[in-house]
Formats: C-alpha cells, structure tokens, sequence
C-alpha cells in the first residue's frame, strides 16, 4: 500500500496514501467535529465542522473529503479553524428546533454533544424557523423536519445502500427540506420501513413511532394476560442503552428487566425461528422435489419483503409462504398456547420486541391474523425497550439474570443465529442437510462459514445426495437488487437465497441503539455485534431447530407436521404487487 | 391538488417520452428533459416527473429535488403570459419591489400564483443579466426597463 507523510499540527505521521485528511488525523489522535460524514456512507463536505488550515489551499478546506498528499501540513487548531467551526455550527443551530430535554435522542445527539464540546451559544442567530407539521402516518417511522439539520445521511442510506430512494433534499435555503416527494408522508411513497435512515440520524430529525404507551396500557390491564418476546438481535445490543460495550450479551439481565416490567410472560422469538426454519425448510425440500418455483428466498425480513413487493414483484413467487418467526409464534401463543392454558386468546396481547422498525408495519398488514385476532398487538424497538426500562428506573446493569418462561423454553442455537446475514441460511442449511443425508452433523460441520461474515453478496454451495445446492445470502436490499438483476438477466442461478433487508441483517437493524459517527470509525459494529450471537449459539445445548423439545412437541401435539393444514392456516402468509407512487386523486 | 394521470392523454404521454428518448444517452439529460417537458406541457406535476422518472431510470426523488430547486421549473400551471420582475441587486436597488407590489395589485394574485382566467403568472426572478436597465420586468419573452410602477397597468394591458 502507498504511503504518505504530513505534518499534523507539528506532529508528522505517515498514512496510506488514500486516506482524506480526517482519517490521517483520527490516526493522529485528533477528534476532528464532523456532522455529514458517516463512514462508508456518507462523505458530502456539506457541513462544513470538519474545516482544517490545509498550508498553501487559499480556504479552510472540509477534511472529511480532502485527500492526503506527501509533506502536506494540516492545522487543526488555529483560531481561524475554530471559529470558523463555531460559526457554522451557530447557523446549524439558528433553524434547529432546539426542544432538547425531551427529545428522543437528547444525550444522544451529535449536534448536541457538539455544542457543549466547541461551547457553542444556540441562541446567537434565529433562522426562519418554518415549522412543518410532523410525518407521522407510517407504522414505523415518524419524519420531524423541524429537526433536520440537513446533513442528508439519511438520503445517502436511502439511496446509495438500500436504493429506495424515498427521500430527497427539495427546494432551496431555508426552504429546504428533506423528504418524500410532493410533501407526501413516508406512508405513502415505497418506503421500506427498513429504518436505517433512523439509525443514521445525528439528531432527532428521524425516529420509530412508538408503541410504548400501548404497551404501557396493557400491562396496567388487570384480565390481560400480556406476553412479550424478544428477536435474538436485541439481546446483543440493548446493553449498549445502559452504557455497555458493543457486542455485549445481556440476554439473562434482559429476561429480568422484561419480568420487572410487569409481563406475564417472557418467550423468545428465537423459539419460532426454530419453527421458521422447520417450515421454511420443508417448504425448500418440497420445492426442489416436486419442482416448485426457485430459487426459494427467505421471508423473515419484512423492509425486504415489502422491497420485493414495491421493486420486484415478478420475484414475489419465490418468497417462502412463511411468515416471519415473531408473526409465527404470536400466531401460536394465541392458538396452542391459548388452548393449552384454558385461556381466551382474547385475552392475550403479545409484544414483540424487535431489532426492527419495520415489523411494526409488518404487525399491521391485514394478512397478519387469524380469525380476525392480529398474530402480535405491539412491536417496540430494542430503543423503546431501554426507554420503557429508564422509565421504570430499573437499574438494568445491576439485575441478577434470569431465563425465558416456559412452556417454551430455551430455543436451539440455530434460533439464535437468525439475527446476523447468513443466519436464516446457517440455520435452515443444519435442518435441511440433515433431514436429506440422514446423518447427524457435528460440532465443526454445525458452524457453516461461507454464509457468515459481511461482504455483500455471498455465494455458495452445499453438496447434498440428491444435488448441488446452490445458495446466496445478502443484506441491505441494495445487495438484493444486484442479485436479484443479475437472476433476472440469467446470469445467475440459486436453489435457495437468504435476504435480510438491513446492512449486516438485524444485529444492525432500524431499530436497534443508535451508534454515532465516532464510534463507526472506530469499531466494527456487525463483528461485534455478530460476535456475541455466535458465541451465544456455542454456548447452547441445543443447536438445531428440529432438535428443539418444544418444536417437536409443538408438531406432536398440535401442528401435526410442517406444512400441514393447520400450518398454512396460522403460519404462511401471501404478498401482493405495491404500486410505487399511485395516483393521488379522487377518482382513481 | 394535481390532475389525475389517467386524465394526461395517451399522446401527451407519447410526446414526453419522445422527448425524453432524444436526451436519454446524454450525460445530465435530466435538466434539459425537464425544460423541453416543461416548454411541452407548460408545468412539471406529479404525474409528468412520473413519466420523466421512469423514463429515464432515475428514482422520482432525484428528479422532484431537481424541479424544486430551481426557480424556472414550475409544479403548477402557468399562466399564457408569465410576467417576470427582476429581483437582482441593481433592479432592487432601483425600486423593483414597488414594481412588483404594483404587479400583484393590478393582477391581484401574489408572487407563484396564476390569475383565475389562466393567462397571467406572476414570478420574482433573481438578477436576469439586463442591469444597464434597472428595474426590468419580463412578459414571455418582451423585455420592459428602466419602468416605473405607474408604468405597470399599461404594459400589462397590451396582453388582455
């Protein structure tokens, strides 16, 4: 790699030669501010924080896109360097609504802690201040202009990595606003509901619409019988709402705190991946023996399905019927579980809590229920869960651990997996290996890692008696459409495809705690994040999903086999075509 | 609100993708696409920057932000003359927002709007490069400077 040496405030240092001046000097030690720059996803120079005295350049140049040449000399701390700085950030500030002390991301708000770090007065200047009303008619995400700094990191995830493209900057100066087109709402322009535009927020511009008091409500009702689950991403992040490190497990103090809160039950999602990957997988060997549509793709990602539903529809025959695994295990806690405990399913609410905005959309579609019951009543985010958790000043880190309530128990390993790119994959190819050799993998054969790992589209194959499988995993539906354009144009072909519609799949999902611009350029979020999933899949008895106790007596007692009657009835589902932008009028 | 698609007829659909055929290998074809669409059919409305989308791959986003952003593209209809005052710093200086105060009395709608019968739109410009004869205002393509407000009603008069 090509080399480079200059001089940072008197410091010389040497870096590869392709580094921008920000990077040479976070490599230095030196924290440049920064408010557009997202590492990987956006690198504008719009913001104009990151201004350094570059010797001999006429201006102060935005080191975020100011690449590194030999002998260069930079200047990070000069007064014209600093006051430049603040004066950019007073602008910044003149058309922000400052409503800070109840604001969603307040302690967590990079323009916030820049303020109090460069000791800026938020009052020097007042902008136009045009107030909008809020978007707040999508299931999952609410749009609070008021907020927007128009950094437009939201735009570049929409855009450039999911490649939805829903938002946009329109108009110009202090007119300009960041939104869908014609001053629609999210809710009614293709939107994923993916939520990743959220994650990448500095501020509270964006966030998920909350279920909390719903689910606040609920637990206050005397005859409700209120059970919550939990996806497996959550237990690997929600420590960080409470200070902890990335990737750190906290799946025991987070069982507790769920008993704290007042549910009367706490299940795991990870129980009905293991379901998922029962049917999901029969649903793959019943397609490749009596010639079904393939390649089979997954369907536990609901941003990804409604992509397909909005981008691809001609690929909708070849999304697995299977509902997602908390759809199906509310489903089941309102069926078995009901009958099992002579209960009123009327009677039961069940709460999800997902890595997830979109499956607060997904808990909506009219396809979701059975009998008129809806599978799940609420779905909060990992985020709305540490809310709920501060709100009952429940000292989280503190809480002895505790394990999820029976009957159902602790999940296998494969359940677990689901939660990272390549883990639906993992899961289903240790179910489906099996049930197709006849023979029992071990421990090494168990972990498969051609499907781990984050590179964006990876491909592989498995050799089964009866034939090759071929299979591909992606994530982020930007990874999606190259393949599934590359299918179209039969230049590829699959027997079974994993889509996670999230970069890094749901351990890095819309809804999980936010990580700020800094701390991306320092740690590898998926690594850590799928490091602690992994570890908490070795350190299961159970590793496969039809080894699952429970599943088995699930099918004994009551679904009799996978894809049976009572199956479909309460487990698959159906997609249909989504009109992009409809018609607006009257008339239509 | 904005006119049904369905109501855009079958040949005006024709004509803008012809348009947008002879512009679609150039580089930044969107902004003279969007000009040739806008000569064509008179403004930009949802279901025109729909068709211009799709035609030309982009995502609709792109092309709204772009027909925001500036001034000369409009998202409504405009009127058969479109008067234009001058807001540039020599047309300021020399008096242009009495012109234009003087503009909207006479034709009574504001600055964006169009008059009921269809025939006058009402824009302010930014500097339109004629300041040797501040203040200047534009109908179509006639250019009237060094005009006073008293002046208005009766250059507007020779449209009626």
């Amino acid at each position: 790699m090509d080399k480079v040496t200059i001089t940072i405030d008197g410091q010389k240092i040497t870096v590869p030669s392709h580094y921008t001046v920000l990077e040479a000097c976070k490599e230095a030690g030196i924290n440049i501010p920064t408010l557009c720059y997202l590492k990987d996803i956006s690198q504008t120079g719009s913001c104009r924080m990151c201004l350094v005295e570059v010797k001999g350049a006429r201006n102060l140049q935005a080191s975020c896109v100011y690449p590194v040449s030999e002998g260069m000399e930079v200047f990070t701390n000069t007064p014209k360097v600093r006051k430049a700085r603040k004066g950019n950030l007073e602008l910044i500030l003149s058309n922000h609504e400052k409503k800070c002390l109840s604001c969603v991301r307040s302690y967590n708000c990079e323009l916030q802690k820049l303020a109090k770090e460069l000791q800026v007065d938020e009052t020097t200047y007042a902008g136009e201040n045009i107030h909008y009303p809020l978007d707040d008619l999508s299931p999952s995400i609410v749009r609070d202009p008021n907020k927007c700094i128009l950094c437009r990191r939201c735009i570049a995830v929409c855009k450039n990595v999911q490649t939805t493209a829903v938002i946009q900057a329109s108009q110009r100066g202090f007119k300009t606003v960041v939104g869908p087109v014609f001053d629609k709402s999210l809710n009614e322009v293709p939107c994923i509901m993916c939520g990743q535009c959220i994650s990448v927020c500095p501020v509270g511009a964006l966030r998920e619409k909350s279920e909390i008091e719903k689910v606040w409500d609920a637990l206050a009702e005397k005859d409700r019988h209120v059970i919550v689950q939990t996806a497996p991403a959550v237990r690997v992040a929600l420590g960080e709402e409470f200070g902890m490190p990335i990737g750190t497990r906290v799946t025991g103090k987070m069982v507790a705190a769920l008993k704290r809160l007042g549910f009367d039950k706490v299940v795991d999602t990870d129980t009905a991946a293991d379901l998922t990957i029962m049917e999901e997988g029969y649903e793959l060997l019943d397609r490749l023996e009596n010639g079904g549509k393939l390649p089979m793709i997954t369907s536990c990602s609901p941003g990804w399905i409604k992509f397909c539903e909005h981008f691809f529809p001609d690929f909708l025959d070849h999304l697995s019927s299977c509902k997602s695994p908390h759809m199906m295990l509310g489903a089941i806690l309102k069926s078995y579980y009901a009958e099992k405990m002579g209960m009123d399913p009327e009677k039961i609410f069940v709460v999800s809590v997902m890595p997830c905005t979109a499956k607060k959309y997904e808990a909506e579609r009219p396809e979701m229920n059975v009998n008129g019951l809806r599978d799940v009543d609420a779905v909060i985010t990992t985020r709305e869960l540490a809310q709920m958790i501060k709100e009952a000043r429940i000292d989280f880190v503190q809480l002895e651990e505790e394990t999820f309530d029976d009957p159902l128990g602790e999940a296998s390993g494969a359940g677990v997996i689901f939660g990272a790119t390549g883990g639906v994959m993992e899961a289903a190819l240790r179910t489906v290996a099996e049930k197709l050799t006849g023979t029992s993998l071990d421990e090494k054969e168990l972990e498969f890692q051609p499907t781990r790992g984050f590179d964006g589209i990876k491909e592989f194959t498995v050799d089964l008696p009866q034939l090759v499988l071929k299979g591909a995993v992606v994530h982020g539906t930007g990874n999606a459409r190259k393949l599934l354009e590359k299918i179209r144009a039969g230049q590829a072909e699959y027997h079974f495809i994993e889509v996670m519609g999230c970069p890094g799949g749901c351990i890095t999902g819309g809804g999980q705690p936010i990580v700020d611009a800094k701390t991306r350029m320092d740690i590898d979020v998926y690594e850590e994040r799928a490091k602690a999933l992994y570890e908490e899949d070795r350190s299961m008895v159970i590793r496969k999903s039809h080894e699952n106790p429970f599943i088995i007596k699930l099918y004994e007692e009551f679904l009799e086999k996978p894809l049976s009657h009572k199956s479909h009835e309460l487990l698959h589902t159906t997609y249909s075509e989504k009109e992009n932008y409809p018609c607006d009028c009257k008339d239509c | 609100m904005s006119k049904c698609c369905c109501e855009i007829p079958k040949e005006t659909v024709e004509a803008i993708r012809e348009i947008i055929a002879r512009h679609k290998e150039q580089e930044g074809a969107l902004i003279p696409v969007l000009h040739e669409v806008q000569e064509y059919y008179g403004y930009l409305p949802f279901e025109i920057q729909k068709i211009v989308a799709e035609e030309l791959e982009i995502p609709l986003t792109e092309v709204y932000g772009v027909v925001t952003f500036y001034t000369q593209f409009s998202l409504n209809p405009v009127g058969k003359y479109k008067v234009g005052v001058c807001m540039g710093t020599a047309c300021y200086v020399k008096g242009s927002d009495k012109v234009l105060e003087e503009v909207e009395k006479v034709l009574g709608i504001k600055v964006g709007e169009t008059t009921e019968d269809g025939f006058f739109s009402l824009e302010a410009t930014r500097c339109i490069g004629a300041c040797g004869l501040a203040p200047v205002i534009t109908v179509n393509d006639d250019v009237y400077g060094k005009i006073g407000a008293n002046e208005v009603a009766d250059i507007l008069k020779k449209y009626q």
